[in-house]
């Protein structure tokens, strides 16, 4: 089932009363999430995400704008008629009803024609469980199992009723690392085996490129961009965007473009042969693995440190016109790096450079 | 799924959602007149002259003749100020000495080591369980004994011990980090300063829960004070009540009663109207009802 | 050394008021209840056994305060929770003027019992002038006329019922909602997106999450209405007696003191028996709620 939202807003009264104006928490969305496909709703706390994830159950109204599941206009419908799974943030199990139970529930509420049978019940509720592998686990109760488990059983409740969408509210942040890392692979597993239309909520970039389809980054309600994981860290739309994806983070210089060349601070790094005559004052950003250690790069910067990670080496640096406090740069670790004077040169790998307008931030194509 | 469908969906939500919250303020409007009623009513009678509220054969709802006459009433024909005097010195003396009772007992079991702390608290843990009706037979014969009949001593003496405030301010004290103590016990201050200057400031919540729940006990209590007093200069407001019930005004004076009635019923109701939410979050908390 | 003699002088008052007035008294009633015989101004008995405790169990009017008493219990303990409970679901469920019916739905908890108690009995009382509020409404529905203070023994007790619930609900309603307010709403909004109906969201959720909180006002219930006394005198007056409204509590104190006058020994067996009776109903109330209550 694909998802259609059209001029989507949301907007609430304000929490402190003295201020009319009203919180807008979802900005004029327009985007179609396609059938099948994994989505991650990314952007940083407070940015409206949650709410997104509310109105498309229909848990909240939009103020304005529709929404559709397939062709179906589905806005004013309410959520027990969407035909949707939600797995909340702190999984929402009932905590006096065993884990059987808790699954089986939303199959009890069936009524009339669609009712189950016990054992049509029991198969399924069976069925979800061993998709989510907890078989052995059927007969505890939620307070009696861990973080990653009752996350398990919250995602087989959801899904138990064959939903046409599976909506997830920072499915991960409960868990601690290593079970993040081995949960957000069986949530990737668990999709592509039930093949339903699944979005998720989270503020963890990390979270949201290593397993979404498709990543939709939003700010203070407002959707920055959207598209493929890696078309969105290569490409992104403006600064914020650049910024938020990435660790270690992209690493923004002061610059200009000027005579057919980028240059950070007064250093020409690349050229950039449409803006011969234009002069400009532009961000100029540079993903950590972009950095060449060369004598004769262009880029000089102070040496700092240098931190061994194994597979590669950060290089920690200053240079003048960076925004922020040090350079990081990600070199492979066979590379040798020999200071003179404290003083470290770089070239730029130009695919890994981008450019930012000095006022609105937005992207500035070579 | 489709449109017509989802549209006789969407509707029927909200017919029923509007029946729904339709019904449910029936519900609540009705209940809230049944409550307001009699209190409405006692106000109505009590502005009534004697001879129209007599002479209604069917009750009316108002009255364009209002008069306070019969507050007047109320105060001289019985000693109703006797009886508001004698419980206001009841309900403070009462109230007062508990809390010294209450506040002394929860600093030695909540902050003070000594032996035996641990079975003398289960011990008054243990009378939590004991009813009021078992004890006060031998409390009436006790006070008989000592001669204290008719006085306020005796109504006030058994009423000063809660052991379940005991508890509810122990529980409260705990709360106060051990590191408060310890940093005031290292700048000299000694135990009882340390009780008032900082456990008592900072269990102020507590502490007023406890008064607000003794004073609306003291105010209405009734049982206690029927027994020990007999004499009508010692009679609380419900006592009174009760006098004025069956011997005052001449019987059927049913306006005076209710001016007396609206009178002795004024002071708890203002109060809680002012203090409503720390009233009703403190009854949450740790009141009962009979 | 010098604490544990501070700790004790905290302790003194507390410890001297609770022996006199609760230790020694306990005592002192179980000695009473098997004197025989006791006499208040000779302090004397005949002797020790259980004629105390037969004199009263064939008392009539014990009798009939026993079965005046579990009547009240029987019908106001499950009709108050469960009407407290419906008010309480409404009223968690609605925003608007949601302070103001709390802060009315609390007043009867601050008013003097026996001062409204007179204005029930007013408005339920036939007089020479007029029948009753009440019963003048019954009548313009076609009912006939009842006296329910000095009438038929069924209207005494729907008043009184009436009232009891009148009076226990404020506290009732004020912990439910508050007990309400504590279920976290994700797991209305989890039961929503799997089309829970009402009914079912309140069986199989709401109820099991609170089902601490009405247990706790089912036993305290049960004990309230067990030590019925003042609502009653409220509405008859303090010869329970002779309005065949008397309660075990109000037969306690008419044999302590009053029409019947100076009985401690009868007062005692009976207080004892009344304290047999709610002991053992609230053990049984425990191991059901062990059974069935949900503590998390």
């Amino acid at each position: 089932m694909k998802i259609v939202l059209e001029h989507l807003t949301k907007r609430f009264p304000n929490r402190n009363k003295k201020i009319k104006e009203d919180v807008v928490a979802v900005n004029d969305f327009n985007f179609e999430i396609p059938d099948g496909k994994l989505i991650g709703l990314l952007g940083p706390s407070g940015c409206g995400k949650s709410t997104a994830l509310n109105l498309i159950c229909g848990l909240e109204q939009p103020t304005e704008g529709k929404i559709f599941f397939g062709d179906t206009d589905v806005t004013k419908l309410p959520p027990e008629n969407r035909g949707v799974g939600l797995v909340f943030q702190n999984y929402a199990l009932y905590p006096h009803l065993t884990v059987r139970e808790n699954i089986r529930f939303p199959l009890e509420n069936l009524r009339g024609k669609d009712k189950l049978s016990k054992e049509v019940m029991e198969e399924k509720v069976l069925e979800a469980a061993k998709l989510v592998q907890i078989q052995e686990l059927l007969d505890r109760r939620p307070s009696e199992m861990s973080g990653g488990q009752q996350q398990r059983v919250a995602i087989a409740r959801a899904l138990v009723k064959r939903p046409q969408v599976l909506l997830l509210d920072e499915p991960l942040s409960n868990l601690d690392a290593r079970l993040r890392l081995q949960t957000r692979e069986e949530l990737k597993r668990i999709q592509l085996e039930t093949g339903i239309t699944t979005v998720f909520v989270t503020h963890d970039q990390e979270e949201a490129m290593s397993i979404s389809d498709t990543i939709v980054v939003m700010k203070s309600g407002v959707l920055q961009q959207m598209g493929e994981p890696q078309e969105i860290y290569d490409e992104p739309v403006n600064l914020f965007v650049a910024k938020f994806l990435g660790t270690p983070q992209i690493n923004v210089f002061e610059g200009k473009i000027k005579d057919g060349n980028v240059f950070i601070g007064n250093s020409p790094v690349m050229s950039a042969e449409n803006y011969n005559n234009s002069e400009k004052e532009v961000y100029v950003a540079v993903r950590p693995e972009g950095f060449i250690v060369d004598e004769n790069g262009p880029l000089s910067c102070g040496f700092i440190n240098r931190e061994v990670m194994g597979r590669d080496t950060s290089v920690i640096a200053t240079n003048s016109a960076f925004i922020g406090e040090n350079i990081r740069a990600i070199i492979p670790s066979e590379e040798e790096i020999h200071p003179v004077n404290n003083t470290v040169k770089f070239s730029l790998k130009p695919f890994k450079v981008r450019i930012f307008d000095k006022v609105t931030e937005e992207r500035i194509l070579l | 799924m489709n449109d017509i469908e989802n549209k006789k969906i969407e509707q029927k939500a909200k017919r029923a959602a509007f029946l729904r919250s339709f019904l449910r303020y029936l519900l609540l409007v009705l209940w809230a007149v049944l409550v307001l009623f009699p209190f409405y009513w006692m106000i109505l009678s009590s502005v009534k002259t004697y001879s129209s509220y007599n002479s209604e054969y069917v009750p009316k709802f108002f009255t364009l003749s209002p008069t306070l006459q019969n507050y007047v009433t109320a105060f001289t024909a019985v000693p109703l100020a006797k009886y508001f005097l004698n419980t206001f010195i009841f309900t403070v003396v009462t109230t007062f000495l508990m809390m010294i009772v209450v506040i002394f007992a929860a600093f030695a079991f909540a902050r003070l080591d000594f032996k035996g702390k641990d079975i003398v608290f289960s011990l008054f843990l243990s009378l939590m369980m004991i009813p009021n009706e078992l004890v006060i037979i031998t409390n009436f014969v006790t006070i008989t004994n000592l001669d204290l009949r008719n006085t306020y001593l005796g109504l006030i003496l058994p009423s000063v011990t809660s052991v379940f405030y005991i508890y509810l301010l122990k529980e409260n004290f705990e709360q106060i980090p051990e590191e408060l103590y310890k940093a005031a016990k290292v700048d000299g201050t000694s135990d009882f300063r340390y009780l008032w200057k900082v456990m008592i400031p900072i269990s102020r919540p507590t502490i007023v829960t406890i008064i607000i729940l003794k004073v609306i006990e003291c105010w209405n209590s009734y049982v206690w004070p029927r027994l020990i007093t007999d004499d009508q200069n010692y009679f609380l407001v419900s006592n009174g009540i009760q006098e004025i019930r069956e011997n005052g005004f001449g019987r059927e004076n049913v306006p005076a009663m209710m001016a007396a009635v609206v009178v002795i019923s004024v002071p708890l109701v203002v109060l809680f109207l002012i203090f409503r939410h720390k009233i009703m979050a403190g009854v949450a908390r740790g009141g009962t009802k009979g | 050394m010098k604490k544990n003699l501070t700790a004790w002088l905290c302790l003194l008052p507390a410890i001297a008021f609770l022996g006199v007035f609760m230790v020694y008294p306990l005592i002192d009633v179980l000695v009473y209840s098997f004197e025989e015989g006791y006499n208040f101004a000779s302090q004397s008995f005949w002797e020790t056994g259980f004629y105390n405790y037969s004199y009263v169990l064939h008392d009539p009017y014990f009798i009939q305060a026993l079965k005046n008493t579990f009547i009240i219990v029987i019908i106001t303990v499950p009709l108050s929770t469960g009407i407290a409970l419906l008010i309480s679901l409404e009223l968690s469920s609605v925003k608007v003027l949601r302070d103001f019916f709390q802060t009315v739905y609390f007043l009867p908890y601050v008013t003097n019992t026996l001062a409204v108690g007179l204005v029930f009995m007013i408005l339920f009382k036939k007089t020479a002038y007029s029948d009753g509020l009440v019963s003048l409404l019954i009548q313009l529905f076609g009912g006939p006329s009842v006296d329910f203070i000095d009438g038929p023994y069924w209207a005494k007790m729907f008043v009184m019922c009436f009232y009891t619930i009148w009076i226990v609900m404020p506290f009732k309603i004020l912990i439910l909602t508050s007990a309400l307010a504590s279920v976290n709403p994700m797991y209305y909004k989890a039961a929503q997106i799997d089309a829970t109906p009402k009914w079912r969201i309140f069986y199989k959720i709401t109820l099991p999450m609170i089902s601490p909180m009405v247990f706790y006002l089912v036993i305290t219930g049960f004990i309230g209405a067990f030590k019925a006394y003042s609502d009653e005198v409220a509405l008859f007056g303090t010869d329970l007696n002779a309005a065949g409204m008397n309660t075990i509590v109000g037969y306690v104190y008419d044999m302590l003191y009053g029409n019947s006058g100076g009985y401690p020994s009868y007062a005692s067996a009976a207080a004892l028996l009344l304290f047999a009776i709610v002991f053992t109903i609230t053990t049984i109330n425990l191991m059901v709620s062990k059974k069935t209550v949900y503590y998390q």
